[in-house]
């Protein structure tokens, strides 16, 4: 367990929707190592946008343990868990989900609010960052003054500002085109390779996975390899 | 950007509606500052510290004169240096335009008032004149009054001996005030008693309220209830207070002016509450993503709490102090246009009043989307749930 960033054991997650109890994930397990570019897919409701929700911190378990980096996440409290974020993970969205009225600078120093460096070092993370995604040239420009693929490298750049370990990416290509998400995807390998942030991406496109160091397949809230030996 | 840039962004978002927000919460503190100077002003006991002059009226009314008997009974009280009578004339100039007219003794009057102004030949000629006026600068400069003039003045209530209410005066004299509070009390007229007491047809004898100056301010309160003591169930029981309290008496006859203030002040802030309340729950039902992308960043619950009474606490802030600020000076110019006699002051306790409603007000309309947002659920608003 020492050499992963990511070790889900034994999760099980439902969901109650109306009088319903919906069971997501049935006892999965899994390990991420440190350093890994994982896809994860799977159809519908598979569980695979859940899974990374529980990874990423953004909810918790019903049962199971999940630790990430070492810690183990599913005991915190929401403002501990707050905390972790900020600290551990980056998060990448498939439609961005930037603040409209702030600029591309702006959006990317937003985390680094909850930090305690100046101002000024607060601006030379962000001109980094930047850097990181080439668009430096596009610091000043509000989102709707951006592209799709130049707001989802400021996405991307948001979600390295803090450095952190752990990026979290869902569907981040899945509102564009073949050319700009294949530069995305190089710009995620980048960052795995050279930067060594281990990467957890859910995605329903085949190229799209082929950019991962591994593929893993969810069906019915399980592995495959978990549902074919069960 | 610090948090408060990030809040100021987010209320630049749609100018139009934060401009109308905040000029709607302008005109509400505005509005509040006046009428809460005027709460104030009502809502205040007796207060005789340092009053110079007493008045005398009627306990049942001012408008019920008091008879000219008293005089002596009430000239005769330790304290009392001086002592002037004079009644309401309830005057009218032109068509509908209602004066301050008082019927008054010359003499005693420059006694009671040593305030007013005036060269000795005017008030001589007052003195000399049965039917001789006095008016004060403002209202002489008002409508363009000469000394020598003779001024046709109604009275809505006193008919002269053949039934008519047309009144005509000579203007013998133009008073100002020793000081310019006292030249902003400069917009009364007065008509010589004496010609008044023969010449109006409901009789003579009557002094309507007595008007005294006291020889030693500390003792205005014993002066005042001996007075009231010594008519005490006689046909003619008065009331004494001080000049400022009497003055509120005009405007108390419209009714509960305290009460009539604070339900005027409860619609005002209820309407605000509804306003801007929904103002901000509507910015915030907009945003519900963007909430969840805070909270997703490692934003606590309390921060996007924060995030959302601040955007509140803005508009009831800058509203606030602006209307409160504008108020200040519109108080003042109330002042000066009643004379002094509806002393609307926006001081401090007015600006304390407002303090604490900003403060309650912020809490009122951001507490609730403010809780709705940092309640939300991180899973549940990404997914559009």
């Amino acid at each position: 367990m020492s050499d992963a960033m990511v070790n889900v054991r034994n999760v099980h997650k439902s969901y109650v929707r109306g009088k319903q109890t919906v069971e997501v994930l049935h006892g999965l397990s899994i390990d991420i190592p440190k350093g890994d570019f994982v896809a994860l897919m799977g159809p519908s409701g598979s569980g695979k946008t859940t899974l990374l929700n529980l990874i990423g911190g953004l909810d918790g378990p019903t049962s199971g343990e999940i630790h990430v980096g070492g810690e183990r996440i599913d005991k915190l409290s929401g403002g501990q868990l707050a905390k972790w974020r900020a600290r551990n993970v980056g998060f990448v969205f498939q439609f961005y989900n930037l603040m409209p009225v702030l600029t591309a600078e702006r959006n990317v120093e937003l985390p680094l609010l909850l930090t305690n460096l100046s101002a000024s070092q607060r601006r030379k993370s962000v001109a980094v960052a930047l850097e990181v995604v080439s668009l430096s040239d596009r610091a000043r420009h509000k989102p709707k003054e951006l592209s799709g693929g130049q707001e989802q490298r400021v996405a991307i750049a948001r979600a390295l500002v803090s450095d952190p370990d752990l990026l979290i990416c869902d569907e981040p290509t899945g509102d564009l085109d073949r050319k700009t998400a294949d530069e995305i995807l190089g710009l995620l390998q980048v960052l795995n390779r050279d930067h060594g942030k281990t990467i957890v991406m859910v995605t329903h496109d085949p190229k799209a996975a082929e950019f991962a160091s591994r593929t893993l397949h969810l069906e019915k809230g399980q592995l495959l390899e978990q549902a074919a030996a069960a | 950007m610090t948090r408060t840039g990030f809040v100021l962004a987010n209320l630049g978002r749609r100018k139009t509606r934060t401009v109308l927000t905040l000029l709607s919460m302008v005109m509400a503190f505005l509005l509040f500052g006046l009428l809460q100077a005027v709460n104030v002003l009502f809502a205040a006991g007796a207060d005789f510290v340092g009053a110079t002059r007493l008045v005398t009226q009627a306990r049942v009314s001012f408008t019920q004169s008091l008879p000219m008997r008293l005089l002596p009974q009430i000239e005769s009280v330790p304290g009392v240096e001086d002592v002037m009578w004079q009644q309401w004339f309830g005057a009218v100039w032109q068509e509908n335009t209602q004066l301050i007219f008082f019927a008054a003794d010359p003499t005693r009057l420059r006694a009671v008032y040593p305030e007013y102004v005036m060269p000795d030949a005017g008030w001589k000629a007052f003195e000399e004149t049965r039917t001789g006026m006095i008016v004060g600068r403002s209202l002489a400069n008002q409508y363009g009054w000469k000394i020598g003039q003779k001024i046709p003045i109604a009275s809505n209530i006193f008919p002269q001996d053949d039934g008519s209410k047309n009144w005509a005066f000579d203007l013998v004299g133009i008073y100002d005030g020793k000081d310019a509070e006292w030249q902003r009390a400069t917009n009364v007229g007065f008509i010589n008693f004496a010609y008044f007491d023969e010449a109006n047809q409901f009789g003579s004898g009557f002094a309507g309220t007595y008007t005294l100056r006291l020889s030693d301010p500390d003792r205005a309160a014993e002066v005042a209830s001996t007075i009231d003591q010594m008519f005490e169930n006689s046909p003619d029981e008065t009331k004494t207070q001080t000049e400022k309290d009497f003055n509120l008496g005009f405007f108390k006859q419209i009714g509960d002016i305290g009460l009539i203030v604070r339900w005027i002040l409860f619609a005002v802030f209820f309407t605000l509450l509804l306003v801007v309340g929904n103002t901000i729950a509507q910015s915030v039902r907009e945003r519900i993503p963007e909430l969840a992308i805070l909270k997703t960043l490692g934003f606590s619950d309390g921060s996007v709490l924060a995030f959302v009474i601040a955007e509140a606490a803005f508009f009831c802030v800058i509203g606030g102090l602006l209307g409160l600020a504008i108020a200040t000076p519109l108080g003042i110019a109330i002042t000066n246009a009643t004379g002094g006699s509806l002393p609307v002051a926006v001081d401090l306790q007015v600006w304390l009043t407002g303090a604490a409603a900003i403060v309650l007000l912020s809490l009122a309309v951001g507490l609730l989307p403010g809780l709705r947002a940092a309640r939300l659920s991180i899973v549940d608003a990404l997914a559009g749930r």
